[in-house]
């Protein structure tokens, strides 16, 4: 849709430590260190527990590293920006505001202009697949749609990056499996950069350029996996299972 | 249960809903013929004189028309419960916003909570002395936990994520708070004006009661006890019923069409 700029996010040494109750610390992310490249679409996979929700957070600007940092375009990141936006697992939309009005919403507090807004909002829908649906609420739309709607309300306000905190794992796997080949368009369409944060080895290895494997804690990267395959991904060819087996020996180590 | 028990269900179920206040109505007016003492138990008839003349300030024998004070009374706690919002709505926004707001108001708030709102009435008059003041100092003592609590439950009651969220789309404070804590917090906080809309109104009429008072539902009602017109008190008993359930009702109304979302929601 837009021009792809030359965007950098680096992720230069990033460690946290949280406080366990009283004064013990422990270690949940340790010396991350990866760089993403502009509309790479990248999946961070662990198993729970370790750290790559609080990664993507930190990402964010949602959370704070204990040491290290996150680089975008040269700027620590210190703050949410609308650059990089977030997609939650649970969608956040607004359940008193209409398809429209979330998909609105970022344009509205960037301060767009009111008769701008609508031919933005109606684009979002079509992309994704919702024309029509515009005036019903959240709790009208199956779980699917919701995140759709959740996923181009960010791309709204033209984000260079994509963060998405395991936005498919409260859906069934019929639905997941349409919404990773729909996260594939939008993706193809929108040359978006897209940190995609997940468990299932399986949606991994269907959707990333790279996969960042990250160990139980605490998280460091056990290594980052390069997947070639041309897309769309065959699940079932035996080229797909033989990177599967290996991503999953990786994560079992 | 089977097809034909469940056809009759809904006409028995309503059966039942009636059943105990027919029962009361009837027996009230036995007990009333049997008793033949209007200063104990008037006749039904006589009550609903009262109710049927609205207007008439004689048959309440110089204390005002029961719509007059009822009026006075709706205008009352109208005034007091607008001073609880005002002051409420606020502070409960700051102290779910804010620790620091919290931690300065909340040990105070514990204090003044259990305080029943009546306990107040020596304190209202020293200070305000008898008067309007007293009165909505009164109401405004009852509405103003119920709806303090409830702004407070629903500020914390807002998702983490639709915060953050709006943060991420570029959202500065005043935006969350206008635009994702308020409608967030919306239901909740109508709840509490629900609730605390109903408190106040049972402490107009009994503030009304205090010495010195010469208007509203209350003072009716405690003047006739003076004047041994029982069939006034109980006709104001029921005016005051009435415009307690007619006025939740319209808060449910609001609830019903604005929030839907709430319930639909999960």
């Amino acid at each position: 849709m837009e021009g792809a700029g030359t965007m950098t996010l680096k992720i230069d040494h990033l460690s946290k430590l949280f406080v366990k109750g009283g004064r013990e610390q422990a270690t949940s992310l340790s010396d991350i260190n990866f760089e993403v490249g502009d509309s790479e679409f990248i999946c961070l996979l662990g198993p729970s527990g370790c750290g790559k929700t609080t990664l993507l957070r930190i990402i964010a600007g949602l959370d704070y590293p204990t040491s290290g940092s996150v680089l975008m375009d040269g700027t620590v990141v210190d703050r949410p920006n609308p650059k990089l936006g977030m997609i939650f697992q649970d969608y956040s939309l607004y359940p008193w505001r209409t398809v429209n009005e979330n998909i609105a919403f970022g344009l509205e507090l960037q301060g767009v202009k009111k008769a701008d807004i609508p031919p933005v909002v109606e684009k979002y829908l079509a992309l994704a697949g919702l024309s029509g649906f515009g005036n019903s609420y959240p709790y009208e739309l199956s779980g699917g749609m919701r995140q759709r709607v959740a996923v181009v309300r960010a791309l709204a306000v033209e984000p260079s990056v994509l963060l998405m905190d395991e936005p498919f794992g409260a859906l069934d796997a019929q639905t997941r499996n349409k919404l990773q080949h729909d996260i594939i368009d939008i993706w193809v369409k929108t040359r978006k950069t897209i940190i995609f944060v997940t468990h299932s080895v399986d949606e991994a290895v269907f959707l990333a350029d790279r996969i960042v494997v990250l160990s139980p804690r605490p998280g460091h990267i056990r290594e980052i996996v390069t997947i070639e395959q041309p897309r769309p991904r065959d699940r079932t060819s035996v080229e797909f299972a033989k990177v599967r087996r290996f991503v999953l020996d990786l994560i079992n180590q | 249960m089977n097809r034909s028990s469940l056809k009759h269900a809904i006409p028995w179920c309503s059966f039942l809903k009636i059943i105990l206040p027919v029962a009361i109505i009837v027996g009230w007016e036995v007990a009333a013929i049997l008793l033949n003492n209007p200063f104990i138990l008037p006749r039904l008839e006589t009550v609903f004189t009262v109710l049927l003349n609205p207007f008439s300030g004689e048959l309440t024998f110089g204390s005002g028309s029961l719509f007059d004070n009822a009026v006075i009374s709706l205008e009352r706690v109208i005034a007091g419960f607008l001073v609880a919002a005002a002051l409420a709505i606020p502070l409960g926004i700051g102290m779910g916003r804010s620790e620091l707001v919290h931690d300065l108001f909340d040990s105070l708030m514990q204090l003044l909570r259990p305080i029943p709102p009546l306990a107040w009435v020596p304190l209202a008059l020293a200070w305000f002395k008898i008067g309007i003041v007293s009165i909505i100092f009164i109401i405004g003592m009852g509405a103003f936990f119920p709806l303090l609590l409830n702004t407070l439950d629903g500020v914390k009651g807002v998702k983490k994520t639709w915060i953050e969220a709006a943060q991420i789309l570029g959202a500065k404070e005043r935006q969350i708070l206008s635009r994702v804590i308020l409608p967030g917090a919306a239901p909740t906080i109508w709840t509490g004006l629900r609730v605390g809309f109903g408190i106040a109104w049972m402490c107009v009429v009994a503030a009304e009661m205090m010495p010195g008072t010469n208007s509203g539902l209350g003072y009716l009602i405690i003047s006739s006890y003076n004047f041994g017109q029982v069939p006034v008190i109980i006709a104001g008993m029921i005016i005051i019923g009435i415009i307690g359930i007619g006025c939740d009702y319209l808060f449910k109304v609001v609830d019903r069409h604005s929030f839907a979302w709430r319930e639909l929601e999960r």
